[in-house]
């Protein structure tokens, strides 16, 4: 019969990272007694590596902004696919979210009259990212650590949740175990918040941690949660990539959002040549015009180097394969010829510092080489717009595990907000949850025990390390799962993803359970595997090219496809099962704001 | 592609020695790469804490060649090649294994500080800065908390005990912060002097030498929050006023 500890709450929230610590804030504020439970340390999630900002409609360098324009924006940028209730909450609700962390101490960048200064980014109308030069995630994470550290929520810190618990169908808790010590801890729990992030660590060249792994979009599969929208992976147009070792490594949008411009071994500021029909009528297609966007807004389109994400990363993809590329594989972007010395140190202080430290290119006088490196998951956990709750009673997510706010791919800033409107929301809605429940849910030990013997299990093998299964995972995702994709390749990927589960299961793993990260990675390998093959299959099934998804063998963005979500859910053996859904409909006045011109 | 020996310290509180590992270490690489080729290939279990793996979270400190540093920011062409590279833990802090320590002393001395408690706002419900007003906050909110102006600190990492009555570098920082905020308005002044012991610190700088985000954690935020310490507690003329008039 295996050990471990075992604690009572009301609400449990996976992960404190944006979403986590602002579910964690509010579960608490609505009396539930709260705990967090995070992988690393405080304060070290993916959020504090977010560059550029935060967006929102505050209206601060543009009066003309609000929370319609930045929902067309939203809806566009994701090429439709996106919950639209989401988008609207996300939208109305994101600019009272930033002056709240303004309340708790955070200290944004200030236009000349003292307000929040904004700027421009991807795919959004008006400069709209509220910023703390290039480092805003780390004041927003700090900015809630800070403030939670005083309210009374319990942080289980290194601590990895392997397993959700049900009590019938509905949330009993969950199994996991200190990383420090490697003993086994359960939870008894009448909710749980998932707010795990993203997956990114399944490929090879990507701006993702080792935390990254997709445990929250598998706990939620395992648990018998839809998810949705699995097939859009964001592929971010500029990660470092020179010297390799620094290769995937994120290089803001906030340069171009500042002034600086793609070009490609001709010089040739190429973008103007990848402008698509759908967005052909707000973007400038001259040089001239694109450079006076950056001074007036209103009267002028917005350049093309700043199109949504998916446009650029496939141009730059494009101009590489075309011959046109730099001497590592990537192209350049140029702030050195653009913006002074003193402006580039000011406004982009960490993105200078990072290629002087890792790459010895000093960016106020010489190009940067970047190239696509994978970024984020739009795919995620299906939830109710309103309360972020999943198909699974007790169940809820928030950020970037869940899925259907960003579509089919999302624009720059709008992961920060959405980390906070839904963060907010999804602790609200798991403590009103909580408090509903006439008793509170049974743990079977039983289950709990089958857990902890499962987690033992590779210290028992003796097969091959579980850095080689990574390794070949990451190869394989990055080589037939990337930007392009087709059929044949995608078809390999799952036979290929097929054997790595087969490996994975033999992977033994040495020493003993004291902070052992090969054993922690034999575990994490399970997820990394379970939404790897969910992306292929999801991406099999989508037969257009639609945002971050790009299929070479149907090229076209099909009407029909723009009407239908992509399911996955358990099938009663444990198999993984796919399913069309019809995407919500989204009420007249709304689709009459994406009618209207600018 | 050269090879390279690290001299990684391994083991736990009962104990541990200095292993030697020799892999290749291809052109660019940085200390961590190096560290993750090791553990990818001939130590499955070296414990070592990362995250960004760009500078930017302050999870991957550790003393290279003696010499306390983010090993994410640590080109490998620093050092002379031939020669083997030591890289220990983090000495002030007690060692959980291999790289990794216990860091929860920070975490425990973070929750002493008075929260951050912010004037009235505008009537539009929200708050007007001057940005000049907001740069020094923003000096001392790019910390990482990398723990490594913890790590140099004379007064805990040769005196453990001080642990007790001595914030460290870190907290001065952050308690600065609050203080120089536009719009706090809590007085944290007794607890700087008694409880975060200001008065031990030495000025010897040596935490603003190994900020790497070039914090000026002496001049900018020791100092000036000693100097508020001075000028309440040990002022004379204020110390006369205060007897004459009995506040």
């Amino acid at each position: 019969m295996p050990d471990y500890e075992t604690h009572d709450y009301d609400v449990v929230v996976v992960g404190a990272g944006g979403a986590g610590l602002r579910a964690a804030i509010e579960a608490s504020a609505q009396g539930a007694k709260t705990a967090l439970v995070c992988k690393s340390l405080l304060g070290k999630a993916h959020t504090v590596m977010a560059e550029g900002g935060i967006a929102a409609a505050l209206g601060n360098v543009y009066s003309e902004d609000n929370w319609q324009v930045h929902f067309r924006d939203t809806m566009r940028g994701g090429k439709m696919l996106n919950n639209w209730r989401m988008a609207e909450l996300h939208a109305r609700e994101a600019p009272e979210r930033v002056h709240e962390l303004e309340r708790w101490g955070a200290l944004f960048d200030r236009t000349k009259d003292g307000r929040i200064s904004q700027r421009a980014f991807g795919g959004h109308r008006f400069d709209r990212l509220a910023h703390v030069g290039d480092r805003t995630g780390l004041e927003m994470i700090r900015t809630l650590q800070q403030h939670a550290v005083h309210k009374g929520i319990d942080v289980f810190m290194e601590c990895t949740i392997s397993r959700l618990l049900k009590d019938g169908d509905r949330i009993s808790g969950a199994v996991g175990y200190w990383r420090e010590s490697g003993s086994v801890i359960v939870f008894r729990a009448k909710a749980v918040v998932l707010a795990t992030g993203g997956i990114g660590k399944a490929w090879k060249i990507t701006s993702n941690s080792w935390e990254y792994t997709g445990d929250g979009h598998s706990l939620a599969h395992w648990a018998g949660a839809d998810l949705i929208d699995m097939e859009f992976v964001q592929f971010h147009p500029t990660g470092m990539v020179w010297p390799p070792s620094v290769r995937g490594i994120l290089v803001t949008e906030g340069v171009r959002g500042e002034g600086g411009t793609l070009t490609n071994s001709e010089g040739e500021r190429f973008m103007f040549r990848y402008i698509p029909e759908f967005f052909r009528a707000e973007t400038a297609d001259t040089v001239e015009e694109a450079d006076r966007w950056f001074q007036d807004k209103n009267n002028n389109r917005r350049t093309p180097d700043l199109l949504p994400r998916d446009e650029v990363a496939r141009a730059i993809n494009a101009e590489v394969k075309a011959g046109r590329g730099s001497p590592h594989g990537g192209v350049y972007l140029d702030i050195a010829s653009r913006r002074s010395a003193e402006e580039i140190k000011r406004a982009l202080p960490s993105m200078y510092h990072q290629f002087k430290q890792l790459a010895d290119v000093d960016i106020t006088t010489t190009r940067m080489e970047i190239g696509p490196t994978c970024h984020y998951m739009m795919g995620g956990v299906r939830v109710d717009a309103d309360t972020a709750a999943s198909t699974v009673p007790g169940l809820f997510a928030a950020g970037e595990v869940a899925g259907g706010m960003h579509g089919a791919n999302r624009l720059g800033g709008n992961s920060l907000s959405d980390l906070l409107v839904f963060g907010r929301r999804a602790g609200l809605s798991a403590a009103e949850y909580a408090k509903s429940l006439a008793s509170a849910p049974r743990v079977n030990p039983q289950e709990a025990d089958a857990v902890a013997r499962e987690l033992a299990a590779p210290f028992e093998r003796d097969g091959e390390s579980p850095y080689a299964v990574q390794r070949d995972l990451q190869s394989a995702m990055q080589e037939l799962v990337g930007i392009i994709r087709t059929q044949p390749e995608l078809e390999e990927a799952l036979q290929k993803i097929q054997e790595l589960k087969e490996r994975a299961q033999h992977a033994g793993v040495e020493g003993n359970r004291q902070y052992n990260p090969g054993w922690h990675l034999a575990l994490d390998l399970q997820s990394l595997l379970t939404v790897s093959e969910a992306v292929t299959r999801a991406a099999l099934e989508r037969k257009e090219s639609r945002g971050a998804h790009t299929r070479d063998d149907f090229p076209k963005t099909e009407p029909e496809w723009g009407k239908v979500n992509i399911a996955v859910r358990q099938g009663p053996s444990g198999t993984m099962t796919i399913q069309k859904e019809p995407l919500p409909q989204m009420p007249g006045e709304l689709a009459a704001l994406l009618e209207e011109k600018k | 592609m050269a090879e390279v020996t690290m001299r990684i310290f391994r083991g736990n509180a009962n104990g541990g020695e200095f292993v030697d590992y020799t892999v290749e270490a291809p052109e660019g690489q940085v200390v961590l790469d190096v560290i993750h080729t090791v553990q990818a290939t001939l130590a499955n279990d070296l414990a070592v804490r990362w995250n960004c793996k760009a500078g930017k979270c302050g999870s991957c400190s550790a003393e290279v060649n003696g010499k306390p540093r983010l090993m994410c920011m640590t080109r490998m062409n620093l050092f002379p090649p031939g020669e083997p590279i030591a890289v220990a833990p983090i000495k002030t802090f007690p060692l959980i294994r291999d790289l990794v320590t216990d860091v929860s002393f920070n975490f425990a001395v973070a929750k002493e500080i008075p929260a951050f408690k912010p004037r009235p706002p505008e009537a539009d419900g929200t708050y007007r800065m001057m940005q000049v007003d907001v740069d020094r906050g923003q000096e001392f909110r790019k910390c990482i908390e990398c723990f490594l102006c913890q790590d140099v600190c004379h007064v805990i990492r040769d005196h453990p005990e001080n642990k007790e009555r001595f914030f460290g570098p870190r907290f001065f920082v952050r308690l600065a912060e609050l203080e120089m905020h536009p719009l706090d308005m809590e007085d944290r002044t007794e607890l700087i002097r008694k409880a975060a012991g200001i008065g031990m610190c030495n000025i010897t700088k040596c935490c603003t030498e190994v900020c790497p985000e070039d914090i000026h954690i002496t001049d900018n935020a020791i100092i000036p929050l000693k100097e508020r310490v001075a000028d309440r507690y040990y002022d004379p003329f204020r110390w006369i006023f205060g007897k004459l008039t009995g506040k």
